[in-house]
C-alpha cells in the first residue's frame, strides 16, 4: 500500500478554517495535495448527507473544520456539527467504515501553522488505515 | 390522581364492551368525535375511523392485527392547527410515541386530544392479515386476541407477528391520557381502565367508572411478555448487525431496494414535508450517470439506494419508534425495520434519548450543550 494516496474532503468553515487555511498558504507553508477542501459558510450547515455521500463516492477520510468552541460567527453552528458529528460516528462504523476516518476539528483564523500541521497528520493517519472499501467495491 | 376501573364485559364480547366504552367516550361533553380503528363495511380490513356519531361506532376493533398504517400521522393531520374541537384518539403504543415525537417537532399538538392507549398484542404484516382474515372471517380478532393472551407468540394459526412486533419492549403504553389494559387482566370479565394523566381522571370521573384496584397479576404478566420480547429483540439485533457490518454485507442487505421510498413514506417519523431525495437534487444529468459509470466500469441502477438508506438512518434514527411500518410498506420483503432498530439503538443511546419516551426531552439534533462529546472533536481521539 506504498503508493496509496487518499483522497480527503474536508468541509470547512468559511470564518475559521478555510481563512487559516488562506493564511497557510499565503505564509507559504506546505501541506498534501491530498485534501480537497470544500469551504461552506459554517460547520451546522453539514448536512450529514454531505459525508455519507462523500463516502459512498469514495472519499478515505472526511474532515469537517470549524471555529474553536464560542468563536461560531453564527454563534454556535460548531456545536450543532459536533452533535451531527457524534451521531454519524455511531451510524458509520456499524457498516465498517472506521471511525477515524471522520474527523472534526477546531481551527481559528490565525492557525495557519497548525492547519498544515493537521493535514499533514490527519493524511498519515488514512494512509495507514488504507482505501475505503466504497472505492473498490460496487455501490448500490 | 390515577384512578383504575373496568369496562364491563358482557357474554365475552370483548369488542362490543370496547365499542360501548367508545360510545361513552364520545358521549361526554369534553369529546366530539374520536379517531379508533374500525372495520370497514365495504371489506374486512381495518382502518382508523373519525366517527363524531356514537351510532357509527359499530365495527369498532383495535384489536384486530391489523397495522395498516402508523395513525401518529393521522393524528397529526388532524392537530397540526388549532382545530376548534377536542377528540379522542385510540393508539397503539407505538403510535402513541411517534406521536410524541411529531409533537415535538411541531407537527401535531397535544391540547386537543385525548389519547386512549391500548396494550398491544402486535399486528401481522399486511398481507398476512389479510390472508388471515380471509381464513377466520368475522372471527378472526377473537382467535388473535384469545391466541396471543393464552401465549402464542410467533405462530397464530398459520400466519406470524410482524417481526417489529416480536421484538417491541413498549406493549403497554406511555404517555397515554388513558390506558385500557388486557396484561394480567380477566378479558372474559372485564378490560381493565386507568387515567395516565389529569385530563384522563377528569373524563373517567365524567363517565362514572366503578374503581377497582389494579389486578396482581398485570404487573407480573407485563414483566414476563417485556422479557420475553426483549429477548427477541436483542437476538434480532446481533442478527441484523452481523448481516451489516460491512459495506459488501450492507449492500446485499438491501440489494432488493428499488428506491420506490414506500419506507420513508410509511415512516410516522420521517418528517420532511419534501424529501430531498424526490427532489431535482437526485434528478440528475444524463451524462452525470455515464461519468458514475465510467469510474468503476459498472454502477447499479437506480443509484443512490445505499445513499438512501444511510440518510434516512442519519436523520430519522434518533426519533425510531420500531413500529414496522418500513418493512410493512417494502414491496421486495426488505427487513428494514431491522436495520433501522438494530442502528437506532446505538444513536439513541448514545444521546440518552428514548423516542417518544418523554414529551419534555428535546429530540437529540435539536439542542446542543457547550461541554459534550469531547471525544469526537480532534485528529487523535
Amino acid at each position: 500500500m506504498q503508493d496509496f494516496e487518499p483522497t480527503i474532503i474536508a468541509f470547512v468553515c468559511n470564518w475559521c478554517t478555510y481563512t487559516a487555511a488562506d493564511l497557510a498558504g499565503t505564509s507559504r507553508l506546505t501541506y498534501p495535495k491530498n485534501v480537497r477542501l470544500i469551504r461552506v459558510m459554517c460547520t451546522g450547515m453539514v448536512d450529514p448527507q454531505y459525508v455519507i455521500k462523500a463516502f459512498l463516492e469514495g472519499a478515505d477520510g472526511v474532515l469537517i473544520s470549524g471555529c474553536h468552541p464560542g468563536d461560531c460567527h453564527y454563534i454556535n453552528g460548531n456545536y450543532k456539527a459536533r452533535r451531527r458529528i457524534k451521531l454519524l460516528k455511531e451510524i458509520l462504523p456499524q457498516f465498517g467504515f472506521e471511525p477515524e476516518r471522520l474527523r472534526l476539528t477546531w481551527i481559528g483564523a490565525s492557525d495557519g501553522i497548525q492547519f498544515a500541521e493537521i493535514m499533514d497528520e490527519l493524511v498519515d493517519q488514512v494512509k495507514a488505515l488504507g482505501p475505503n472499501q466504497a472505492k473498490l467495491k460496487m455501490v448500490i | 390522581m390515577s384512578i383504575t376501573g373496568k369496562i364491563e364485559v358482557q357474554d365475552k364480547d370483548i369488542l362490543g364492551a370496547l365499542g360501548a366504552f367508545f360510545k361513552r367516550v364520545l358521549e361526554t361533553d369534553d369529546i366530539n368525535a374520536i379517531l379508533v380503528p374500525q372495520h370497514l363495511s365495504m371489506k374486512n380490513m381495518v382502518m382508523p375511523t373519525l366517527v363524531t356519531d356514537p351510532e357509527q361506532l359499530n365495527g369498532v376493533d383495535p384489536l384486530a392485527p391489523a397495522f395498516p398504517m402508523n395513525a401518529a400521522k393521522i393524528v397529526s393531520r388532524l392537530t397540526r392547527k388549532q382545530m376548534g374541537s377536542k377528540i379522542a384518539v385510540v393508539l397503539r403504543p407505538c403510535e402513541i410515541r411517534a406521536f410524541v415525537e411529531l409533537v415535538k417537532l411541531k407537527q401535531g399538538q397535544m391540547d386537543e386530544v385525548m389519547l386512549i392507549g391500548m396494550d398491544c398484542l402486535g399486528a401481522f404484516q399486511n398481507k398476512d392479515y389479510l390472508q388471515y382474515v380471509d381464513r377466520h372471517g368475522d372471527k378472526s380478532t377473537e382467535r388473535f386476541y384469545q391466541d396471543v393472551l393464552d401465549g402464542k407468540q410467533a405462530d397464530i394459526e398459520g400466519a406470524t407477528l410482524a417481526s417489529a412486533c416480536m421484538s417491541c419492549e413498549n406493549p403497554v403504553p406511555t404517555n397515554a391520557d388513558i390506558l385500557i389494559g388486557l396484561f394480567g387482566v380477566e378479558i372474559a370479565d372485564y378490560l381493565l381502565v386507568q387515567s395516565q394523566s389529569k385530563r384522563g381522571t377528569n373524563l373517567l370521573n365524567q363517565m362514572h367508572m366503578t374503581e377497582i384496584p389494579e389486578p396482581a397479576s398485570r404487573q407480573d404478566a407485563i414483566t414476563a411478555i417485556v422479557a420475553q420480547r426483549i429477548a427477541c429483540r436483542d437476538e434480532m439485533f446481533v442478527r441484523t448487525r452481523a448481516a451489516t457490518d460491512s459495506l459488501e454485507k450492507m449492500t446485499a442487505y438491501l440489494a432488493n431496494c428499488v428506491n420506490c421510498y414506500n419506507c420513508r413514506v410509511a415512516c410516522p417519523v420521517c418528517y420532511c414535508k419534501e424529501c430531498v431525495f424526490v427532489t431535482d437534487v437526485f434528478n440528475h444529468d444524463p451524462s452525470q450517470y455515464l461519468r458514475w459509470a465510467n469510474r468503476k466500469g459498472v454502477i447499479k441502477m437506480p443509484t443512490d439506494t445505499l445513499f438512501f438508506h444511510l440518510t434516512r438512518l442519519a436523520h430519522m434514527s434518533t426519533a425510531c419508534v420500531g413500529c414496522g411500518q418500513c418493512s410493512n410498506a417494502c414491496p421486495n420483503g426488505i427487513p428494514v425495520m431491522e436495520l433501522f432498530r438494530t442502528i437506532s439503538q446505538s444513536t439513541q443511546r448514545a444521546f440518552e434519548y428514548e423516542a417518544g419516551k418523554s414529551i419534555q426531552q428535546e429530540p437529540p439534533l435539536s439542542v446542543f450543550y457547550e461541554d459534550e462529546f469531547p471525544e469526537v472533536v480532534g485528529i487523535n481521539s
